[in-house]
């Protein structure tokens, strides 16, 4: 009978759990250092699943806010109108959860027809078309008002919490791990490595551009609907281009095609931007000189700069934590 | 003997220039055939053609007496129609153990939902897939550069891995594109009983696109003949080495004048 590996990436990720759990508990990290952590989860969540589209796949995509947006607006919307429904009854936690998977499905099938272009345009092109999608969904949103237009949808109830968001990431960074470690994987992994061969390998090229789209883009609309549900908003202007981009910078940060980059570059640049703001602001109050927190983004950008001269290929390259990785040993 | 391959009638044109023009072949089960000429005549879009790259213009290709010209590359090598090409498409930052998976996809039926939970009929065939690929590299003996990226072996051995590569995906007919190129006389010779020993191992028929003269003499049964995309002598090795058609072709027109 077949042996099951031994789970460490998920014994690891429950220590990590119970750690800052406790230590919030009992007072160790108060409130503004839990919505970081928050924060960073949701990022490694649409960082690993752009990850999969832009490093595993190989194709380039500029707008996975987009898709982001679709998830927070669709779950947002629908939680919005359950509470407003019955506002005296006590939050119903299945309700957001449908409304998560809602927010996913709906941005997926997005995903699904944003991936046909992408079946005839290849790097750069690719790069603009998702970008003006992400674009067109933004603009979108500024219009409809039945969602609040240029205000935002307002009001959303506060279900995010860190243990639910804790438990959104982990199973979408297994699952996404489980896919890249199938057959599915290894033909996404070809139409990177050489699309012309794995056609001609007898993998069907065209399913696996939609299947990674609909895929990252499903996993992006989770990620949004938790975010509108931490932040208790959803505005147009979260979801913009440099929105993209900073997912993207993620992904290369991190490693291109490694998912543990991915996860290590969503912790350390959301803690460098904000470790940055606290840093400026302390040093300004220390010195009485009047260092404007504009400067936050100039040395966000030079450190960011710096790694990618001194350390091109990312954080992890392609290599990828051994908690994450299947041993190929395992029967 | 019983026909796999029949081109018939087969024209391609890129514009105005016809790159193959009324190209017939037939290739009968477990042949090894050649398909030769000087450069531009025309014998790596006949590949293309076959393969489903680009749909010729006229004409029709029959695999089993089934049409499949114009139909995608990835359902024509489910089929059986698997090749190597001219300048190596190995995927190259992959594991050569996964280059071998990769084209065992097609024996892979697990869905998306038993492969995220790791079902065990999932861990099952991901075994018998690995076994399968460690099968494959031995016969071409590549079994200790598994786990290596494909990239990092020799050039000799890169080749190897395509062409094992082409046969995991169960190919009845195989097309090697130039498969000696850039190979030293010994490995040549590796190559030739190396294709010799798989056809009989595997059951196939090989179309080969050759200059080595050598190799394609010593290895091919029928041979064709292509100069600017016309077909200009078929048949056995040595027939076609004496015709003087070909000795032009590829030598010029006697007293020409320099």
């Amino acid at each position: 009978m077949s042996m099951a590996h031994k789970p460490r990436f998920l014994i690891a990720a429950l220590v990590f759990y119970a750690a800052v759990e406790g230590f919030s508990r009992i007072g160790l990290l108060n409130g503004y250092f839990m919505v970081i952590i928050n924060e960073s989860l949701i990022y490694v969540i649409l960082a690993v699943s752009l990850n999969l589209i832009n490093g595993i796949t190989g194709q380039f995509s500029l707008g996975h806010m987009g898709f982001a947006a679709v998830g927070a607006y669709t779950s947002g919307a629908i939680t919005t109108i359950a509470f407003r429904l019955s506002p005296d009854r006590p939050l119903d936690y299945s309700i957001f959860v449908l409304s998560l998977v809602a927010g996913g499905l709906l941005a997926a099938l997005v995903g699904f027809l944003i991936g046909f272009p992408s079946l005839r345009l290849k790097g750069d092109y690719l790069g603009i078309v998702t970008l003006g999608f992400g674009e067109i969904i933004r603009t979108a949103l500024n219009n409809m008002d039945f969602v609040g237009g240029p205000r935002g949808l307002l009001g959303i109830p506060k279900f995010s919490s860190f243990t639910l968001i804790f438990a959104a990431a982990l199973i979408s960074v297994i699952i996404i791990r489980n896919l890249v470690e199938s057959s599915h994987g290894r033909a996404m992994l070809a139409v990177r490595e050489n699309e012309l061969a794995a056609e001609l390998v007898g993998i069907d090229t065209t399913k696996y551009k939609v299947l990674a789209f609909s895929t990252g883009a499903f996993f992006a609309g989770i990620a949004g609907g938790l975010l509108a549900h931490l932040l208790q908003m959803a505005h147009p202007s979260q979801f913009g281009f440099m929105g993209s981009v900073l997912i993207l910078i993620m992904v290369y940060a991190g490693g291109i095609g490694s998912l543990s980059g991915s996860i290590l570059a969503a912790f350390v640049l959301t803690f460098l931007s904000q470790g940055l703001l606290l840093g400026i602001d302390a040093l300004a109050n220390a010195t009485g000189l009047s260092i404007g927190s504009e400067w936050r983004m100039v040395i966000y950008s030079v450190l960011l700069i710096l790694l990618m001269l001194f350390k091109t290929e990312g954080l992890m390259g392609t290599r990828e934590f051994r908690l994450l990785r299947i041993p190929e040993e395992e029967k | 003997m019983k026909s796999l391959l029949k081109i018939s009638g087969m024209t391609h044109r890129f514009g105005g220039l016809a790159a193959v023009s009324n190209l017939n072949i037939e290739l009968p089960q477990g042949a090894i055939y050649g398909l030769i000429g000087p450069n531009g005549s025309g014998k790596t879009t006949t590949f293309n053609l076959i393969t489903g790259i680009y749909r010729p213009s006229e004409g029709s290709i029959r695999l089993d007496g089934r049409e499949i010209a114009g139909m995608k590359p990835y359902r024509i090598v489910r089929l059986g129609i698997a090749r190597t090409f001219q300048n190596l498409r190995i995927f190259e930052n992959l594991s050569v153990l996964d280059n071998i998976r990769i084209a065992l996809n097609g024996s892979a039926h697990s869905g998306i939902i038993p492969s995220v939970l790791r079902t065990p009929s999932f861990k099952r065939e991901e075994k018998a897939i690995r076994d399968k690929a460690y099968e494959l590299l031995k016969g071409m003996k590549l079994e200790y550069r598994a786990d290596q990226m494909a990239k990092n072996l020799p050039y000799g051995e890169q080749r190897r891995l395509e062409i094992a590569r082409a046969i995991a995906t169960e190919p009845k007919l195989l097309l090697l594109d130039e498969p000696a190129a850039g190979m030293n006389p010994k490995e040549v010779e590796e190559l030739m009983a190396l294709i010799i020993d798989a056809r009989k191992a595997f059951g196939l028929t090989i179309l080969l696109i050759e200059h080595h003269m050598k190799f394609v003499m010593g290895i091919c049964e029928n041979i064709t003949v292509l100069n600017f995309g016309e077909t200009i002598a078929c048949g056995r090795p040595e027939e076609v080495a004496s015709d003087a058609r070909v000795l032009e072709a590829y030598l010029g027109r006697r007293g020409a004048q320099c």
